[in-house]
């Protein structure tokens, strides 16, 4: 089976904890996939990345977003939004707060 | 020479004093800026210096963070250290209580929001949830306090490891006799001004801190009710004839005198601030049945408050008592409350304060 690279972007307050790693490369397959799974595959290596972006429910903490090419993925299906292959998946902290 | 610690876990970080003499401090710090500390051990059993922190950052979650050097270096575990198991398709809040056991070392017990508690058997690196008590039939029942629904204190019985006291807002007090696998209601004295039927149910009532003392006895201090029990917590009698107030969040029992407690009053729920201003201790030796205020050093014309767990004793003797303020001071005293000095100011919101000797 082939795979694509999807590319997962850290924010900077993370990148601190991977040892300044910026983005991490994850290959999916052709078929449709989540955000579920593309951070399932980002998190194999850097396990302290997946306490810190999701609950232990497997959902996006609630001052966390993830954008998929751009778009909030957190505003509509969550987890559950569809990547396709060569998406960008950026993680950003939230600006919550005044 | 030994070293004394103090952790003081704020809203935005965790700073630790140290000293030699208990009269001059050096201040360390800020640990995890901008992340609240609510929770802070400090873990001296079979030799060690560590810290243990519960930590919340507003984005990434709750966590712990562990030190094996006194505070100065930490570590955090890849793996979520206080984890919900699947099945209870929940998510945990924050960490609220970190309790180290003193009848095995390599215990620590966390109690976290929601009302839930944890038991770690490696030194606090991972916990497991007690089910007894998340499956009690109460559960659905506990109501949160103003800070939010939490299991925030923790109270085991040195030399009978099988009993355990937990206290949470609100739902009130329960005890395990088995070691955690089964667990009751036990409040038998303690009053819910706030029920408009039953002023005395079986559980319900919002305790705020319970302090084991010496020989045993239990000292509570309850949303409006100040408490002793002699029985182990079976039942509880009034002890706050005498005190300025019956509110306030805080209690400390002397860890060698029987009979040695101090609260921290607060004038009232709704004035949450010192009586009269006065920023005060009041210290009993009888057990609560008699107080005075000890205030020396402490300010007047103060709007402050001192929140349930932002006070702790160290184990010198003299015991060392500290605390800090909603508005950033830790107050110390190394004579049991006769005198005050302020050891650090201008820090955030006051959540914990843990004093220690390393070894």
């Amino acid at each position: 089976m082939s795979l694509t690279p999807v590319r997962v972007i850290l924010p900077g307050m993370l990148r601190d904890l991977v040892g300044g790693v910026p983005e991490i490369e994850v290959g999916v397959p052709a078929e449709p996939v989540t955000v579920a799974d593309v951070l399932d595959r980002a998190f194999v290596d850097h396990r302290i990345l997946d306490g810190k972006v999701r609950d232990e429910r497997g959902q996006i903490r609630q001052h966390v977003k993830v954008f998929v090419n751009g778009e909030d993925a957190t505003r509509g299906a969550g987890v559950a939004t569809p990547v396709p292959a060569g998406a960008r998946v950026h993680i950003i902290n939230a600006v919550s707060g005044g | 020479m030994t070293e004394t610690i103090v952790a003081i876990g704020t809203r935005k970080g965790l700073w630790i004093a140290r000293s030699n003499d208990r009269e001059s401090w050096h201040l360390e710090g800020p640990h995890f800026l901008m992340s609240e500390v609510a929770s802070v051990a400090i873990d001296t059993r079979a030799g060690r210096s560590s810290v243990l922190a519960g930590v919340k950052s507003w984005h990434w979650g709750p966590t712990v963070q562990a030190s094996e050097d006194g505070g100065r270096t930490w570590t955090e575990s890849a793996e979520r250290a206080v984890a919900f198991p699947s099945d209870t398709d929940t998510a945990l809040e924050r960490i609220w209580q970190l309790t180290p056991d003193p009848n095995d070392s390599d215990v620590v017990w966390a109690g976290v929001e929601p009302h839930a508690l944890f038991r770690s058997t490696d030194r606090g690196e991972h916990y497991d949830l007690v089910r007894g008590l998340w499956e009690h039939p109460h559960r659905a029942h506990w109501e949160p306090g103003f800070g939010g629904g939490a299991v925030h204190t923790v109270v085991p019985e040195p030399g009978h490891p099988e009993n355990l006291l937990v206290a949470m807002s609100a739902g009130g007090v329960y005890r395990s006799s088995d070691a955690g696998a089964s667990w009751a209601a036990s409040n038998p004295g303690i009053r819910a001004y706030f029920m408009p039927d039953n002023e005395y149910p079986e559980y319900g009532q919002c305790v705020h801190k319970v302090a084991r003392g010496a020989g045993g006895a239990l000292f509570a201090q309850n949303h409006k009710g100040v408490y002793r029990s002699d029985d182990g917590g079976t039942t509880w009698e009034s002890i706050a004839d005498g005190l300025p107030t019956d509110f306030g969040f805080t209690i400390l029992a002397h860890p060698t005198r029987p009979g040695t407690v101090w609260n921290i009053p607060v004038a009232d729920d709704g004035e949450r601030i010192p009586p009269g201003a006065q920023l005060q201790v009041q210290r009993s030796d009888d057990g609560g049945r008699s107080w005075r205020m000890q205030a020396k050093g402490l300010p007047a014309d103060s709007y402050t408050c001192v929140l349930r767990d932002a006070a702790s004793l160290d184990s010198e003797d003299p015991v060392g008592i500290y605390f800090g303020t909603r508005n950033g001071d830790i107050f110390a005293s190394v004579d049991e409350g006769e005198s005050f000095n302020r050891i650090a100011t201008q820090l955030p919101d006051v959540l914990v304060v843990r004093a220690a000797q390393l070894p």
